[in-house]
């Protein structure tokens, strides 16, 4: 990334962003205040909302909800048309964000495609616990969420876990329910995270519904794999890896912008290293990241930009340094484009390559400057599991990153960074401790609390099965 | 609209729950606040097959020890027994002693620090309630490690980032 590329970046907000943003605004302060009674300010929010999406085929749907829950009568299934069409407001802000990014760095993008040929329809279990929460959530209001309500999402949660094919829901009931037990009374917090929330609110809305999805078109593919990017994402009950990778095609295609994503479920007590020991059923995928290698993959299927991981699909290949990828491929890799659903401004996550920077201190946080331009980094998103700290990122000449987009501004999640410590130059990676900590003073700071998941998998033993 | 315009209102991906804080397990395997008590499991130390169900409730203070079998715990004189006491302490170095002061509403000053001293601040009465209902929130916990991992990519975690490095 050159100081052009983010003068590009930040030449003003796309059209009408500004616009859609304020729109959902104003819903996500109605989903505050509950919509069991809806007030002026809130019936001009929801109308505004309905006028948004005039223009769509979602229109005449949403018109009619907007109608029904402003007059008093709020149906479930109203309110999963209201959750989509805030759902077709941020998948058009993460299309225009994108794009801009795109026409910036020069990268060009596969739209997505719908599966050609339709196999049997998965019949999937009808999370109807989980829509009915999800009413009772908006018809109450962040605002009035209390130990009753939350009691009341265990059983839709156990469920969708158990069962096949709910498990995104499930992993999302997860997160949002014990973010709101945490803020219990919600009524006397200074501010409510409201676009979160109501982020949260519309994807679950919209992944509780029965109907199935049309699915995107799978490729196989094999090549080689090289890793450029370890993220990692965590709430109290799952831990999910995602690797950013160019993907070399053995039949000689150009190369690919690709990720694979490993996941594994969780407690809260597991945290900071130990959370590579969940994944323990990928070893190749773990030691390609420790390692730094490349990995070879044979057949694998690949739905649009995501790679599905297979451990016996894959072997470890020749070492490969992430920074020289990203120099060298990942300019001309093509990438692919989400599947419309997923769409938000908050999943973008595009790897950038920055060098040569500067880096300021400032009251907002660590900023990296280039050629006069500045873009923030997002040091709230280092992991515990990995060795980039903030006084790496500080003091580092070159970045490896994702490009995200939050609260109106762009920032980079670091993920490796070339820095200078003790007058030796070091590269360091979030993937670095896949296989351990390599760090001997951490190691030894984690060894005080034990081995966290040995002790509960012991106590699992021994209590479960009774 | 409101007119509190905080940077957090608008952001999607921001931490609200700070993540628990590294600890031991093997004396207290189960902290949590939750239903309006701090409550848990702590391993006996004698029998390795026993576990205890502690809790304290959020306001009242009203505090019960039982094995996980409903069976009163032989510590409990009047006063707290150890497994409270090992309860609290892990509960603050869990979560960290504001967060429970201020979920179990106690009235305490900055001299509060340790388990010990938040549960000298308690105002403090036995009141017998229900083990179970705590202990099948713990075999719940549990079964979280039993459940298979997946290779289907989940993009909503994309809200949830890892974070902490360096801590």
């Amino acid at each position: 990334m050159l100081g052009t590329h983010l003068t590009a970046l930040h030449d003003g907000d796309p059209a009408g962003l500004a616009d859609a943003l304020d729109v959902a605004a104003g819903f996500d302060d109605a989903l505050t205040r509950g919509l069991a009674r809806v007030g002026e300010t809130d019936a001009a929010a929801l109308a505004a909302l309905a006028g948004a999406v005039a223009a769509t085929p979602l229109a005449d749907r949403v018109a009619e909800a907007v109608g029904k829950v402003t007059a008093g009568s709020v149906a479930e299934e109203h309110l999963a048309v209201l959750a989509g069409a805030r759902t077709a407001l941020f998948g058009a802000a993460h299309d225009a964000l994108l794009a801009r990014l795109d026409a910036a760095l020069g990268r060009e993008r596969r739209p997505w495609t719908p599966a050609t040929a339709t196999g049997p329809t998965e019949v999937t279990a009808d999370p109807a616990g989980a829509r009915a929460w999800l009413h009772e959530l908006a018809v109450t209001g962040w605002r009035g969420v209390d130990h009753e309500l939350l009691a009341a999402a265990d059983a839709p949660i156990e469920s969708a876990l158990a069962t096949l094919g709910t498990r995104r829901l499930a992993v999302l009931l997860d997160g949002l329910a014990a973010e709101l037990r945490a803020c219990v009374p919600v009524a006397t917090m200074p501010q409510v995270p409201s676009r979160r929330w109501a982020d949260l609110w519309s994807r679950g809305m919209l992944l509780a519904q029965a109907g199935p999805v049309t699915p995107g078109a799978v490729e196989p593919v094999s090549g080689r794999l090289l890793p450029l990017a370890v993220d990692v994402h965590e709430h109290d009950t799952a831990v999910q890896v995602q690797l950013h990778a160019v993907l070399e095609p053995t039949d000689g295609s150009p190369a690919r912008l690709v990720r694979t994503a490993v996941s594994a479920a969780k407690v809260d007590t597991i945290s900071g290293p130990a959370l590579w020991q969940l994944l323990h059923a990928h070893p190749v995928l773990l030691t390609a990241l420790a390692e730094r290698r490349a990995v070879t993959v044979d057949d694998l299927p690949l739905h649009g930009a995501d790679l599905l991981w297979h451990d016996d699909a894959v072997r470890p290949g020749e070492p490969a340094d992430p920074f020289a990828t990203a120099r060298v491929l990942l300019p001309a890799a093509v990438a692919s484009a989400a599947p419309p659903l997923d769409r938000h401004p908050a999943v973008l996550a595009e790897p950038v390559l920055l060098e040569g920077y500067t880096v300021h201190d400032t009251d907002g946080g660590l900023e990296l400057e280039l050629d006069g331009q500045r873009i923030a980094v997002a040091v709230d998103r280092l992991p515990s599991c990995g060795p980039v700290t903030p006084e790496l990122v500080a003091g580092s000449s070159a970045c490896l990153g994702l490009a995200r987009w939050d609260a109106g501004r762009w920032l980079v999640q670091p993920v490796a960074v070339r820095s200078t410590v003790k007058r030796k130059v070091v590269e360091v990676h979030n993937g670095d401790w896949a296989c351990g900590v390599t760090d001997p003073k951490v190691a030894k700071a984690e060894a005080r609390s034990g081995d966290v998941v040995a002790v509960l998998r012991e106590r699992a033993g021994r209590l479960l099965r009774r | 609209m409101t007119d509190v315009d905080g940077a957090a209102q608008r952001r999607s991906a921001v931490r609200v729950v700070p993540p628990a804080r590294p600890r031991k397990l093997a004396k207290v395997p189960f902290v949590e606040l939750a239903d309006g008590r701090l409550q848990g499991v702590v391993s006996s130390g004698s029998d390795i097959e026993r576990v205890y169900v502690s809790s304290v409730t959020s306001g009242t203070h009203a505090y019960h020890c039982s094995t996980n079998n409903n069976r009163p715990c032989g510590g409990l004189r009047g006063t707290p027994c150890k497994h409270l006491h090992a309860l609290a302490d892990e509960a603050v170095l869990q979560y960290g002693v504001d967060r429970v002061v201020r979920y179990l509403r106690v009235e305490a000053d900055d001299e509060v620090q340790t388990g010990a001293q938040l549960m000298s601040r308690l105002d403090a009465r036995h009141e017998p309630t229900s083990a179970a209902v705590v202990f099948s929130r713990f075999l719940r916990h549990l079964a979280y490690l039993e459940l298979p991992g997946g290779t289907t990519p989940t993009p909503e975690l994309h809200w949830f980032p890892a974070t902490g490095a360096g801590r």
